[in-house]
């Protein structure tokens, strides 16, 4: 029997529990070859009433674009072994993949949950049934879980169901908000307030490990730049300078972050070793340079500067210092991200009047825009390279959409009340 | 005001170089002993901002002098200041209010101001915060070419995190981006 550490982890996190907005998942779009899969409603050895896995592995397949789920109101039967599996009838509803499953209490609120992949097509396993051991108030995450193995079975990619989603709301009176920072599974479930102020909270990143955050909150009306340890609440203020304290991003390490200060009067890009405290200036010109990200190898940093009239995306080499512009297409393009494998560069985009998401290709330099919506900001890419969730406007309310990187998934998280913004992808934990 | 001086001022005012910092000095800004009175006078200052008129308030040169100490010269004077979409230059209906406030700082040594910085919802919002910086310091240098000390001047941005106005037009945009000039008691 295998347990999922990681998982019961998160959920004993030291949160304060205000969980109001939850997050509504709407696929506005969706790729042109699905894989069909049937998703059979998980069986309950005992009497009580669980929440239903199988629809929750069943919205995280879909929602990834790649996946068209076989309706249950047509299935014929809903085994939960694999010897009542009649793969004829599966055949039938044109389904090429079975996912099965059942759900048992151990003791307490401990449960024991199984599950198999079934090829219809071949008539075997994907992959033989396995156990997993889960508390009740981690149905969801044992959900997640298993949507993993099935997404990267049948895709080969590792799935990215089991990440969270850290995101800035502000709610209330629009002229005095109250600002908060939350982190939900990435699917929008189970939002947990982090921090909230009276005062702007922007800027939110994750560490490597996905064990520290960092985040930009004013004080006595000045920024100031926070890092956070997420299990036990531990806070700790990087040291602030005069004028700008902002976009903090960790290093692929974990070791650094690159930040913006002005305190040599203009926005310059800055690393600082969290451990030694020392201060590197990495960037040297009068224009504004901010919105540092790491290359996931970590030699470079890409950043956007206006040092060309228009902002635009440069890289520096944090050995060299040279500079070198990335981004030619478009009016503008601010707050760079790669993707975690070093090909595609995501920015914001400025064409035609428009912000928009865009992608571009840093082998053949192609670029595409991937969004349409309406102010278009703060893209973050899912630690699978396969996403990418950002902000956006929608009838005159910040919400947060997702986008997959060939541009042809799309969907929405729209929240319950108040503005949604700047989402920031975790990685995975380790 | 002579005339001269305005002219200087009109050029210096739209070069885009930026020669002139207001401080270079690291700090702890853990300064939670006055954060009380601070939120209470910037609630005022945005106040003033709402009434978006950008007609400067005249006041006589002999009305000014007779009060020179006091803050009644800074009497309905313009304390928010308007910019153009991602430009940072000092518009010309602002100089005759700056000019006031730089009267009031230099002849009030101890006088000290936070210029706040801000600009509208366009754009990614770090961009915004290093835009709203560059409008606080167009303003700072408006002042210390006038004489202001460097050392009475802070300036900080909000981005867009803060607007005056909440929709997303032109109407709206133009009215946050702006500095707002707030005394630090």
């Amino acid at each position: 029997m295998k347990k999922i550490p990681l998982l019961l982890l998160f959920c004993s996190l030291l949160f304060s529990s205000l969980s109001r907005a939850q997050l509504v998942i709407e696929i506005t779009n969706g790729a042109d070859q699905l894989l069909p899969i049937a998703v059979v409603k998980f069986g309950n050895e005992g009497t009580e009433i669980l929440p239903d896995i199988a629809q929750i592995i069943e919205s995280d397949l879909k929602r990834s674009g790649l996946f068209d789920a076989i309706p249950r109101n047509v299935m014929l039967s809903q085994p939960t072994k694999k010897e009542n599996v009649f793969y004829r009838n599966w055949r039938l509803l044109k389904a090429d993949y079975v996912l099965i499953g059942s759900t048992k209490l151990l003791s307490g609120d401990t449960y024991e949950i199984e599950f198999e992949l079934l090829n219809v097509l071949a008539q075997k396993n994907v992959q033989n049934r396995e156990s997993i051991k889960v508390r009740k108030a981690n149905f969801r995450d044992a959900a997640h879980y298993i949507s993993d193995k099935v997404y990267e079975l049948l895709t080969g990619v590792r799935g990215a169901f089991s990440t969270k989603i850290l995101y800035v709301t502000a709610e209330g009176d629009k002229a005095s908000p109250t600002f908060q920072l939350q982190v939900a599974d990435a699917d929008g479930f189970n939002p947990q307030v982090i921090v909230e102020s009276k005062e702007p909270i922007l800027s939110p990143a994750w560490s490597n490990n996905g064990r520290f955050i960092s985040y930009v909150m004013f004080r006595d009306r000045r920024p100031n730049i926070f890092i956070q340890e997420l299990a036990t609440g531990k806070r700790q203020r990087i040291k602030s300078y005069k004028g700008l304290n902002g976009s903090p991003s960790w290093s692929p390490d974990g070791k650094k972050l690159a930040l913006v200060l002005s305190k040599d009067d203009n926005p310059e890009i800055y690393v600082l070793d969290i451990a030694t405290q020392k201060l590197e200036r990495i960037t040297n010109h009068y224009s504004i340079d901010t919105e540092p990200s790491w290359e996931p190898d970590g030699k470079g940093i890409i950043f956007t500067s206006d040092r060309g009239g228009n902002p635009q995306i440069y890289r520096v080499d944090l050995v060299s210092k040279s500079v070198e512009r990335v981004t030619f297409e478009g009016e503008l393009n601010t707050r760079a991200r790669m993707t975690p494998d070093g090909r595609f560069l995501v920015t914001v985009q400025k064409s035609n009047g428009q912000y928009n998401i865009s992608l571009q290709d840093m082998k053949t330099g192609r670029v595409q825009v991937l969004t349409e919506t309406y102010l278009d900001e703060s893209p973050s890419i899912a630690p699978n390279g396969s996403m990418v969730m950002y902000a956006t406007t929608h009838n005159g309310k910040g919400i947060l959409s997702v986008v997959s990187v060939d541009g042809l998934v799309k969907y929405r998280l729209p929240s319950a009340a108040g503005e949604v913004r700047e989402p920031s992808w975790s990685p995975y934990f380790k | 005001m002579s005339i001269t001086k305005l002219g200087k001022i009109a050029v210096v005012g739209l070069s885009a170089a930026w020669i002139v910092g207001c401080s270079t000095t690291a700090s702890e800004t853990d300064s939670s002993a006055n954060s009380a009175e601070n939120t209470e006078s910037t609630d005022q200052a945005f106040g003033a901002g709402e009434d978006d008129s950008l007609t400067s308030v005249i006041i006589a040169d002999d009305a000014a002098n007779a009060d020179e100490n006091g803050m009644s010269m800074l009497d309905g004077v313009e304390t928010v200041f308007y910019f153009d979409f991602d430009k940072s230059i000092v518009r010309p209906e602002s100089r005759e209010a700056l000019t006031k406030h730089a009267q009031y700082l230099v002849a009030n040594p101890d006088a000290r101001v936070v210029l706040e910085g801000h600009a509208d919802e366009r754009g990614t919002r770090e961009y915004n915060m290093a835009l709203g910086e560059r409008r606080a310091k167009a303003i700072s240098r408006y002042l210390t070419i006038q004489g202001v000390a460097a050392s009475q001047i802070e300036s900080v941005s909000f981005g867009e995190e803060v607007p005056l106005a909440f929709g997303h037009d032109d109407n709206s945009w133009q009215q946050n981006r702006r500095v707002e000039i707030r005394y630090e008691k």
